[in-house]
């Protein structure tokens, strides 16, 4: 600081009124739509059912009763019966939130900031810079993304790991495409090119200007592929591609007990249900996020 | 407004030419928008037009001059929109047409320009199809001598090489002459009363001009009765018989195009006025209307125009001013304008 | 004394020298079609502008769309990078003497679209201290100076700063733009048709506050506008713009009263009268301007002008002075030796 500064040491400046900003506003028309609510009701109750598993799931996940096996829902002591090894079935559903959390979950977030970054570096920079990274982005895109998601897990052996690695890679694409249009869209408007006119560096624009009014819709959209990501990622452990046996995971549950179909069909079907459920909330949510967020001046 | 301060306005009004029953009667008209937050668009608006007149409706965005025009077509959505007063076309009341009668009324009795001709244009048919089909529709004639008059048509709004651009799609034409295309649609099938919402404004000024004279013209030759709304004072000038000034809603002053210009009495109409620049002595201050206008969010009780006067009584915020009738079509909602009117 | 080669010199004294000098100025767009993206056009969008602007005054460009005046206002600040033409401010020449961070600090901008001009995201405050402290202020006294530009535009900081763009009207808006456009002290600020979209009452007070502040700060504004009463009253000095060239440009009194070039004329024909008793009875000009994708060739007037002749359409005019000092038009008519039947009259 030099003496200049302290010279003219300034008066605190008094202060203003201020209006509500915009995330404020979006949590506060959010919180008024009912459907939006319950979803997310059904999304924290499965996250705090997954984090705190051991302590609420009523028996071991692992253990396994030749003599229970297939118990119908209501037996006592299995509430919701017992699966083809005789683990109660309650127990694996609440332990499968674990794995089908993070499986949805994870790789959609990775690729929000993966594919965000790259949408918005090609949206803002443009010319050819754009055409070669999108054009890259679309070659992956050609494939339909069970596909890919099986090509890559099968290439890259079943496991968690590899299945979290194969979604991200699918999820990259989309993200990225919907990234650089809004970007595209945001560059061209009158505050950037203002700002661009006051000599700001482009990086400064971006973290200023073009993040804040990108970042929502990309969002909305990828949580919009939160359920795709869930379903997915239940496909390829029904499949053997993703998480492996004895795990609890919903969509390998479902493939496991898939025999059972005719001797227990409601137990059977309970893993789908959750699938079902979780993804659908997750849509629900995504939907409110998007109205609440389209306010008009 | 109170029902007889209305009828003693229309009556102003009517006087003008007292031989001939109106073209248009509109009394008390309210519209009013429902929603998260209403908005009383207009506040009771009344007057005649009689056959063959062009009346300008000058105002500023959001004074309520489209929401009047677009009421004597229908043209508000019905589910969110409450509609009070009467409308009347040629004795018929307007509010109350249903299917057959509606779309008679519709481009047959009443039709409308805009400012973008693609509203009125649809954009998969050609110019010549499009005209065809209105009078086919309207008048019954056949294919040919539909396209006949089509053709017609576009002779009469200049179009040039009318042959070809029968032929042509809206987006390949320019801008002017696809204005043209849209007169010629909407005079097709003769109507006895256009509705003009701003279409110039969004022209440049060599081609607003020709539009302009344009109008003036067609409205001669084809004798009917015309609504001209704008925001623009020259425009106003140049096609209006009369004009109505319009602000929250509300008509403020109306009279003669050579009255309202040449002799403003409401603070309003002056402030326009000057703020128009038309012989603005260069480096002065302009003598500019302060502030905006009122949001609409409740139906005005008072002089919708007081916060901004520079002439503001304690009567203007107590109560509406009443309409001082100066002579035959000539009124001013102004206190201002008591004294005169007695006189 | 000028940076660059005088070739549309504005009238000055001896102590005079302009503020900036733009000499051949050319901006093309290509046209992309096609599978490939190849270019199928050219958009002649500035083909060749020369003009100064003097310290303290208001020049005004006028034109109908197409005519370039908005691509102009962009290469001037160089949002848009010109592909031929030099750029000169206070006498040191953009690149060579200058650099772009210094032309910006000097050179601002207000946009039409007073909603699009605002970050919505960014309280009022926000958006005006963004360009000081991009520019090295800190941030407390960035939020100051913000303060005190709103209180200079009108609007009142307590009540302001800490709005949101949705959430004022747009000449309130405009007013904030201002106010942006002036939070790094710039010399020249240009109206990009700033007060067109607003309503006629609001337009006037944005226009006392513009002459207000250019009295205050001795500012200097290149006035971009369509509404050519709007022009009149604000400029000195007017230029009239045509598909991509400048038609004419003198002060502000001789191109109203005498234009020279036929355009001008036409476009002066073209204001509504205002006068109940006498209104337009024909149009000056009949069909609408031509596409600046392929401009008509000599003169690009000649399709529509009532003077022209076959040296027209061949041979391109070029500035020529007129009667009064510093008032030149580019058109045969009036310039001695163009070939044009009625070169050696007055225009």
């Amino acid at each position: 600081m030099t003496a200049m500064d302290l010279i003219r040491a300034p008066a605190p400046l008094a202060p203003v009124e201020r209006s509500p900003g915009y995330w404020a506003l979006v949590l506060k028309r959010l919180s008024r739509d009912k459907v939006a609510m319950l979803a997310l009701l059904v999304i924290v109750l499965l996250v705090l059912a997954a984090i705190f598993a051991p302590y609420i799931a009523p028996a071991d996940p692992y253990k396994s009763s030749m003599l229970r096996r297939l118990r119908p829902i209501g037996t006592p002591g299995y509430p919701l019966g017992a699966d083809e090894l005789g683990r109660d079935m309650l127990t694996r559903l609440i332990y499968g939130a674990r794995l089908s959390l993070l499986m949805g979950i994870t790789p959609v977030f990775i690729a929000f900031a993966i594919g965000s970054t790259i949408g918005v570096a090609a949206g803002y920079i443009g010319g050819a810079f754009n055409t070669v990274v999108m054009r890259t982005i679309d070659v992956f895109y050609a494939f339909p993304s069970v596909l890919l998601a099986i090509a890559l897990s099968g290439a890259l052996g079943a496991g968690i790991f590899s299945g979290l690695l194969s979604l991200t890679i699918v999820f990259i694409p989309p993200i990225a495409r919907i990234a650089e249009s809004v970007t595209t869209q945001v560059r061209k408007i009158d505050y950037v090119e203002a700002a661009r006119a006051s000599g700001a560096p482009g990086f400064t624009i971006v973290r200023v200007h073009v993040l804040g009014n990108v970042l929502g819709p990309i969002f909305v959209y990828a949580t919009s592929l939160i359920s795709v990501s869930m379903i997915l990622a239940s496909g390829l452990s029904f499949l053997g591609l993703g998480v492996k046996p004895p795990e609890p995971e919903w969509g390998l549950m479902l493939n496991t007990l898939r025999n059972a179909i005719y001797v227990a069909p409601w137990v059977a079907a309970l893993p789908g249900a959750m699938i079902f459920m979780t993804s659908i909330a997750f849509n629900l949510l995504s939907d409110g996020l998007r109205s609440a967020m389209d306010i008009k001046a | 407004m109170s029902v007889q301060e209305t009828a003693v306005q229309a009556t102003a009004l009517r006087e003008l030419d007292s031989r001939e029953a109106p073209l248009v009667r509109v009394r008390d008209l309210t519209v009013r928008f429902k929603g998260a937050r209403d908005v009383f668009a207009v506040n009771g608006v009344g007057f005649d037009l009689p056959p063959g007149r062009v009346l300008g409706i000058l105002g500023e965005s959001g004074s309520g001059k489209s929401v009047t025009l677009k009421t004597l077509l229908r043209l508000l959505p019905e589910n969110r929109t409450d509609i009070g007063g009467t409308v009347e076309v040629q004795g018929r009341d307007v509010l109350a047409l249903e299917g057959r009668e509606l779309a008679d009324h519709r481009g047959g009795v009443v039709s409308m320009i805009f400012q973008d001709p693609m509203l009125a244009l649809d954009p998969v048919y050609t110019i010549g199809e499009q005209i065809a089909e209105a009078v086919m529709r309207h008048e019954g004639l056949d294919a040919s001598a539909a396209m006949k008059r089509a053709l017609e048509m576009l002779e009469r709004v200049r179009i040039p090489s009318p042959e070809r651009r029968l032929k042509a799609y809206p987006h390949e034409i320019s801008g002017g002459m696809r204005q043209r295309a849209m007169i010629a649609l909407a005079l097709a099938c003769r109507p006895e009363l256009l509705l003009a919402d701003e279409p110039t404004t969004a022209l440049d000024a060599t081609v607003q001009m020709q539009i302009l004279l344009l109008l003036r013209d067609l409205q001669k030759e084809f004798g009917m009765g015309v609504i001209f709304v704008t925001h623009d004072i020259g425009v106003a000038v140049e096609v209006c018989d009369e004009i109505a000034v319009m602000y929250a809603g509300e008509f403020v002053e109306t009279g003669t195009v050579r009255d309202v210009i040449r002799d403003p009495k409401h603070p309003y109409t002056k402030g326009l006025l000057a703020a128009n620049l038309h012989g603005a002595q260069k480096g002065t201050r302009l003598d500019a209307i302060p502030g905006a206008p009122p949001p609409l969010d409740t139906a005005p009780t008072s002089c919708s125009f007081a916060p901004r006067c520079a002439h503001v009584q304690d009567r203007c915020r107590a109560a509406k001013p009443p309409a001082a009738v100066l002579g035959p079509g000539r009124m001013v909602r102004c206190v201002l304008a008591e004294g005169a009117a007695a006189g | 004394m000028s940076a660059l080669v005088d070739i549309a010199p504005a009238p000055r004294t001896a102590v005079e020298r302009p503020l900036l000098e733009v000499r051949q100025i050319v901006k093309h767009f290509p046209l992309k079609g096609g599978l490939f993206g190849r270019t199928t056009g050219t958009v002649r969008a500035v083909d060749g502008v020369d003009f100064d602007v003097m310290k303290g005054e208001t020049l005004g460009i006028v034109g109908e769309s197409g005519c370039g005046k908005s691509t102009t206002a962009r290469l001037l600040v160089d949002l848009i990078t010109p592909d031929a033409g030099e750029i000169a401010f206070d006498g040191r020449r953009l690149g060579p003497d200058l650099t772009l961070t210094e032309l910006r600090r000097n050179v601002q901008m207000v946009f039409q679209d007073s909603y699009a001009s605002l970050n919505p995201r960014l309280t009022l405050e926000d958006s005006i201290a963004f360009a000081p402290t991009v520019h090295g202020m800190k941030d407390l006294d960035a939020r100051r100076l913000a303060q005190e530009l709103l209180a200079k535009v009108g609007l009142e900081p307590k009540r302001f700063a800490g709005r949101y763009p949705h959430e004022i009207s747009g000449g309130q808006r405009q007013r904030v733009n201002i106010a942006r456009a002036l939070a790094l002290s710039p010399k020249l600020v240009i109206l990009d048709e700033a007060v067109s979209a607003l309503d006629k009452s609001v337009e006037a007070q944005v226009l006392n506050l513009l002459m207000d502040l250019k009295a205050e700060l001795d500012l200097t504004y290149v006035f971009i506008s369509h509404d050519l009463n709007v022009v009149r009253f604000m400029s000195d000095r007017v230029m009239v713009m045509y598909l991509g060239e400048v038609a004419e440009i003198g002060p502000v009194e001789a191109i109203y009263a005498q234009p020279a070039h036929p355009y001008t004329r036409a476009l002066l024909g073209s204001m509504p009268s205002m006068d109940p008793e006498k209104r337009t009875e024909e149009v000056v000009l009949t069909g609408d301007p031509p596409n600046p994708i392929n401009p008509p060739s000599g003169c690009r007037f000649h399709t529509r002008c009532a003077f022209a002749e076959e040296v027209c359409s061949v041979k391109k005019p070029s500035l020529h002075v007129r009667a009064t000092r510093g008032h030149l038009a580019s058109c045969h008519v009036g310039t001695p030796g163009s070939g044009h039947s009625l070169s050696e009259l007055p225009a």
